[in-house]
This record gives C-alpha cells, sequence and structure tokens, in this order.
C-alpha cells in the first residue's frame, strides 16, 4: 500500500474553527504542504491577521504571530527586517487586507518588503457575521448591504491588480479553490510565491477566491459554483505580476 | 571613557538609543520629533542595523510589535497625536508582553493643537488609549542628559519585565543642545529564546506564539491577574523620584521633566527672597508613581504645589495618590505656554495660606 | 485501475459534503444513522471496492479529515 493522501506535517493537530465547507482549510492545507514540500517549516514565521483566520497561529505548525486588525504586513516587515534569512507569510481575509490594512498591504508592497502574502478573498466579513467588504461583489446582499451592494457603497477593489502596478514587486497571481484543478494551481501559485521569498526577489503575494457559505447563504457545494461562475467575473484570475528571477535584496 | 558630544535632544536620544544597541528602530515623521528619526536614518543603517521610516504611525508600532515579537531590541518614536495612533499597538505589545521603547516627544493639544512644549499627554502617557487592563512604564526625564539616560533605562525595564516602556519629554528638551555623555557600550541582552518567534521552533522544540488572544475568560482572567503581578512588582521596585533639596522642609513644589528644571529655580528664589525653605520633588517615573516616596516626602508639610504644563492632570493623581493633611495646590499652563519660576513663585505665595483656586475638572 | 483505500478522521468531520460531491465514482456520502461529538452528521465511503485512490476527495476536505492510500498493484 502506498499513501496518496495524508496530512501534512505543516499542520498541527488543532480541528479548524471554520465553517463546515469553508475553503480557509483547503487553503491552509495547501500553503501548509507547500512550507513541508520546499522543507521551511523550520524557518517559517507566519502572521495570523483579523477575522475568521484569526486562530492562523494555532494551526500553521511554525512559530507565530497574531496581528491587529489589517497590520498583517507591517508586522511582518518588522519579523523580516528582523530576521531576512526566514521565510516570513501573512495571511489575510479581504476586510483585513483590503479594507482595514489597505495603508498596510499598499505600503509593504512597495517597499518591496520580501515577505509572501496570501489574500484569501470571500467578498465578505465572515467572522463578524457576513457584512459587505470592500470586496462584495455589486448587488451581493450581505448583512449591511440587505437590499444588495450598490454603487454608492463602493465597487468591489480589486487588490491584485492594483498592486501588479508595482513595477518591482516579484509576483502577485489571482487563484481559486473551487475544483480540483484550480485548487492544484493554487497550490502551484503558492509554491511559486514562496519560492520568490526563498530567492529573494522580493514581495509576493497570492489571492485565492475563497467561500463563505454561510455568509453567502448557499451550500458549501453551490459556493463552490458561486466563485467559478460568478465570482471570477469581477475577479479575473491570472498572473497579474511576475518578474523573473531577479534577487533585489 | 566616555564620550561627550554636543547634541540637540532628539539627535541625542537617536545616537545613545543606537550606542545601548537598539536592533531596529521604525518611526513616521512628526514634529517635534523629527531629528530622532532623521538621526535614526542615517547611524542605524551605518551600524548595521534596521532603520525603516513606515508609512504610519500605526504601521510603525506593529512594526514594532513585529521586530519585539521575533526578539529584536526595538524603539520607537514620535509625538502626541502620532502616540495618539500607535495607542492600539501598544495595548498589543502588553498584551503580548513585548519589549519595546517607545519616547514621546509631547506636544500642545487637544486635536491638532500646536507643536510647542506641553505636558499635556500625562494621562495619555500613563493610563494610556489603547483597551484593557494595560501598563506602560513612562519615564519623564528633564534634560537631554536625563533623557539620554533614561532611554537606556527604558530599554533595560523593557527586557526586564518584556513591558513597553515610554520616555516622555516635550520639544524643549528634545529641541535643546547640550553637551550630553553618551553610552560607550551595548546594554547586556536578556535571553528571549524561551517566547520570541524567531521561526526556529525544530530546533528548539516547542512553537513560539506572539499573541494577546483568548477567547476563554478565565484563561483571560489568569493573564490578567498574571499582568497585574508584574504591574505590582514594577511598582515595588521602580518607582522614583527626587528630591532636589533634601534639607528644605517648609514645603514642596512636585513636578516633572520641563517643569521639573524650572521648579528647581523657583524653590531657589522662595529660599533667597522669602525665606522659605521649600524643597522640589521631580517625578523620574510617572508609571510606577512614586506614590509612597511622595508621601513620606511631604508628610510633615502644610502645603505642597504641583507645578505642570498641563490643566491639573498630574494635580489629580498627586492628590488621588498622597491622601495626606497636606494642602495641595496647582500651578500651570498649558497649549504651548511655557510655565515661568514666577508662576510657580507667585503660585506658591498664592496658595501656600490655603487659598483655593480654581483647576481642572 | 487501482484501487484505493479511504480512512476518515471522523472526530473532526463538519458534514459539509464537499468530497461526496467531489469524489468522480459518487461512492461516499453522508451516514444519516449518526454525528460525531461536534454533532454533525459524518462522511462515509459506502462502495469502497470502487473507490480509484484518485484523492479528490481529500483534495477537497476542509478540514483535513481524509487519508487516502493505494493498495497495490
Amino acid at each position: 500500500m502506498s499513501i496518496v493522501f495524508k496530512k501534512t506535517t505543516g499542520l498541527t493537530d488543532k480541528p479548524f474553527s471554520y465553517c463546515p465547507g469553508c475553503t480557509h482549510g483547503i487553503i491552509h492545507r495547501l500553503v501548509a504542504e507547500v512550507l513541508e514540500e520546499l522543507n521551511i517549516l523550520d524557518r517559517t514565521i507566519t502572521i495570523a491577521s483579523v477575522g475568521c483566520s484569526v486562530f492562523a497561529y494555532d494551526y500553521f505548525n511554525t512559530d507565530a504571530l497574531q496581528a491587529p486588525h489589517g497590520r498583517a504586513p507591517a508586522v511582518a516587515t518588522g519579523v523580516k527586517r528582523m530576521h531576512p534569512e526566514k521565510i516570513v507569510f501573512t495571511y489575510q481575509g479581504d476586510g483585513d487586507l483590503a479594507s482595514i490594512g489597505a495603508a498596510e498591504i499598499i505600503h509593504a508592497a512597495n517597499r518591496n518588503e520580501n515577505i509572501t502574502v496570501i489574500f484569501v478573498n470571500n467578498a465578505i466579513y465572515g467572522m463578524t457575521g457576513g457584512q459587505m467588504a470592500p470586496t462584495t461583489l455589486p448587488n451581493q446582499v450581505t448583512t449591511t448591504t440587505p437590499l444588495g451592494r450598490e454603487i454608492i457603497t463602493g465597487a468591489p477593489i480589486k487588490m491584485s491588480e492594483m498592486i501588479a502596478t508595482m513595477d518591482h514587486i516579484a509576483y502577485v497571481e489571482r487563484c481559486m479553490a473551487a475544483d480540483g484543478p484550480s485548487i492544484m494551481k493554487t497550490k502551484r501559485a503558492i509554491r511559486k510565491a514562496f519560492e520568490c521569498q526563498i530567492n529573494q526577489e522580493g514581495f509576493s503575494m497570492v489571492e485565492v477566491l475563497s467561500s463563505c457559505n454561510i455568509g453567502w447563504k448557499m451550500s458549501p457545494v453551490d459556493s463552490l459554483t458561486y466563485i467559478k461562475n460568478t465570482m471570477t467575473q469581477t475577479f479575473p484570475l491570472g498572473v497579474f505580476k511576475e518578474r523573473k528571477h531577479e534577487t533585489n535584496h | 571613557m566616555s564620550q561627550v558630544e554636543f547634541l540637540k535632544g532628539n539627535e541625542a536620544i537617536a545616537k545613545a538609543a543606537m550606542l545601548y544597541g537598539i536592533d531596529a528602530f521604525f518611526g513616521y515623521p512628526i514634529t517635534p520629533q523629527n531629528e530622532l528619526i532623521e538621526t535614526m536614518s542615517h547611524v542605524m543603517p551605518a551600524n548595521h542595523r534596521v532603520f525603516v521610516q513606515a508609512e504610519s504611525e500605526v504601521a510603525a508600532i506593529n512594526m514594532i510589535y513585529g521586530a519585539a515579537g521575533a526578539g529584536g531590541r526595538v524603539m520607537t518614536s514620535s509625538s502626541s497625536v502620532g502616540i495618539a495612533l500607535k495607542q492600539e499597538g501598544i495595548s498589543y505589545c502588553a498584551g503580548a508582553e513585548l519589549p519595546c521603547v517607545i519616547v514621546s516627544v509631547s506636544r500642545s493639544g487637544p486635536g491638532l493643537g500646536g507643536i510647542l512644549p506641553a505636558q499635556s499627554d500625562y494621562h495619555q502617557s500613563v493610563y494610556g488609549g489603547g483597551n484593557g487592563d494595560y501598563r506602560v512604564i513612562v519615564l519623564a526625564p528633564a534634560s537631554v542628559q536625563e533623557a539620554v539616560n533614561d532611554v537606556g533605562k527604558a530599554i533595560q525595564l523593557a527586557e526586564k519585565y518584556r513591558n513597553p516602556a515610554m520616555v516622555l519629554l516635550d520639544g524643549a528638551i528634545a529641541q535643546m543642545m547640550a553637551s550630553v555623555v553618551l553610552p560607550t557600550q551595548p546594554l547586556p541582552r536578556v535571553d528571549t529564546t524561551s517566547w520570541a518567534a524567531t521561526g526556529d521552533f525544530k530546533t528548539r522544540g516547542t512553537r513560539n506564539v506572539i499573541n494577546s488572544l483568548y477567547l476563554d475568560p478565565a484563561k483571560l482572567y489568569a493573564h490578567n491577574q498574571h499582568l497585574q503581578a508584574k504591574y505590582r512588582e514594577i511598582a515595588r521596585n521602580e518607582a522614583l523620584l527626587v528630591d532636589h533639596h533634601p534639607d528644605h522642609h517648609d514645603g514642596a513644589i512636585i513636578a516633572y521633566g520641563t517643569s521639573a528644571k524650572i521648579a528647581i529655580g523657583a524653590a531657589q528664589r522662595l529660599k533667597e527672597e522669602h525665606g522659605i525653605k521649600v524643597k522640589c520633588i521631580q517625578l523620574r517615573t510617572l508609571w510606577p508613581f512614586p506614590k509612597q516616596a511622595l508621601r513620606e516626602a511631604i508628610k510633615d508639610m502644610p502645603f505642597a504645589l504641583v507645578a505642570e504644563m498641563s490643566m491639573g492632570q498630574l494635580f489629580q493623581d498627586v492628590l488621588a495618590f498622597t491622601r495626606s493633611d497636606t494642602v495641595i495646590g496647582y500651578v500651570g499652563k498649558a497649549g504651548g505656554e511655557i510655565i515661568t519660576s514666577d508662576d510657580i513663585v507667585n503660585g506658591y505665595l498664592q496658595q501656600m495660606g490655603g487659598e483655593q483656586i480654581e483647576h481642572s475638572v | 485501475m487501482p484501487k484505493g483505500k479511504v480512512t476518515f478522521n471522523e472526530v473532526n468531520c463538519k458534514g459539509c459534503e464537499l468530497c461526496v460531491h467531489a469524489c468522480p465514482k459518487k461512492i461516499l456520502r453522508l451516514d444519516g444513522q449518526r454525528v460525531n461529538a461536534n454533532g454533525y452528521k459524518v462522511a462515509v465511503i459506502f462502495n469502497p471496492d470502487e473507490c480509484i485512490a484518485c484523492g479528490l476527495c481529500a483534495m477537497f476536505c476542509p478540514d483535513t479529515v481524509i487519508t487516502v492510500e493505494r493498495i497495490q498493484p
């Protein structure tokens, strides 16, 4: 008998606090598998943010810091500048990264901090009960847009495209965790992003379109279809930035 | 062999911090501490240390949280409105028990206020604006030399107790040029391997996690009790005042920072011009407040005057903490008006007979 | 066709059915008769002989509940 699939050592034994069917769990696993496969678990420092993934420090089998809401890229900057030889990544949701932490992510990218950002975009504030996020889709119903999101509340903000305008950074890709091929593609993107950091190429970010079936009021399976058919209309997948193999630090 | 230089307060603090062995400085420009971050921008990289000009005070304090959490000896500096923005991060640092030094060169307020010296950030420094039952060690220098010494002391206290420590001064000290003795060697290191998130968990055997989140109320209460026990220990060990006139017993002037410097001269004038032997008591730590020592120092006196460049913030604490039969008077200014020797002498003479004046509510 | 063996660490299963949805052989379902300690219906394999060890169920499982082995040859 040979093992086809077993739980990675990149995750601790702590059960996830996520709702049934939430794709945070899949994305956690992909990140942890990459850390294990690249053999960097013992030199990685995880920066957890605020939101559903606030307990990420309990799940990744690494040293970790829990950052204030939106500040993960600033905390990561402090850690990485102290330990440039270590691998530092933030794991942030869309409320954390695109709203309250918009300044921190933009400036960490602009300084080309040699860190990796895993940006999980589910177009909603999950932890607090499903309020509108800056990424919420037009006409999407949330608990603070009960009639659907109108333009007066703003349009869905496209962080990957915005950050990719910075010429000097290493890597930005948007993926999704919605079906077999897209999950495998997401893992390749995460691996690529960490390789950029290992090779000292500078700032890398992988945005992953993710589900919030509870906040969206859908079944977990329907949520995957929603990511694939609806979210990607607003948030197209693709590599937005790839600076080829130049050491920046 | 000591190193003496003629420096502006801000420059002296920056150079001293580097010489004491600060690993990383994260700051953001704000008057009147700009020369501090400017000096850091060249002395830190020149000595192979980290300097980052952050995008905001909020980012700077979170870089501090990250670098301190990763075991670094770290410092940031700012002023009034900037310190207000840092409060969230200071609370996080206190909650996660991270050693860090915050230099606060206060200006006048409220709001954008003005850039001239004031002590209206006493409450902001001592009581803080962050959430939760936390404490920040607050040292109050009255001269450039004291500021330099206090940076070293703040590093040591922060590391000894794993707690944020603040050096609170104002533009009068930060912008003043003086001959100062700078440190000649870095301060000894404390061992951080048991808690710092340095990314070596396999060699260490356990994961180090920097965190202030405890959703279980029993655990959070226990964490709070642990913090309070630490704060009581700091209060027992580190509260400090200086009695500038040990042989004067007629009364006292209680002050800190720039006001204390002026009060020393006022006490001298009260003796020479009016024959009253008044001692100047300079508070060197604002938290922990030197309650016991202050109570002792004024216990048989009919009158003591609080002199401050704020509207009764210190006065109220002196009233609350001394609880003696000594009548406590108040003289103060704010808004960038610097208290004068005349203000203090006249205030003392006016109130020593028991005349009440209006003070803050 | 390779043969597979699927095991569930069912104490952590939340009954989300993503594995049921992912399985190309449609041989997984929620057990309607019982719940785990957290009160969730748990995923089970009802026709283990048809498992082809593709691993898709495990790839979709958000709670890393599933281990997949290939039975030689």
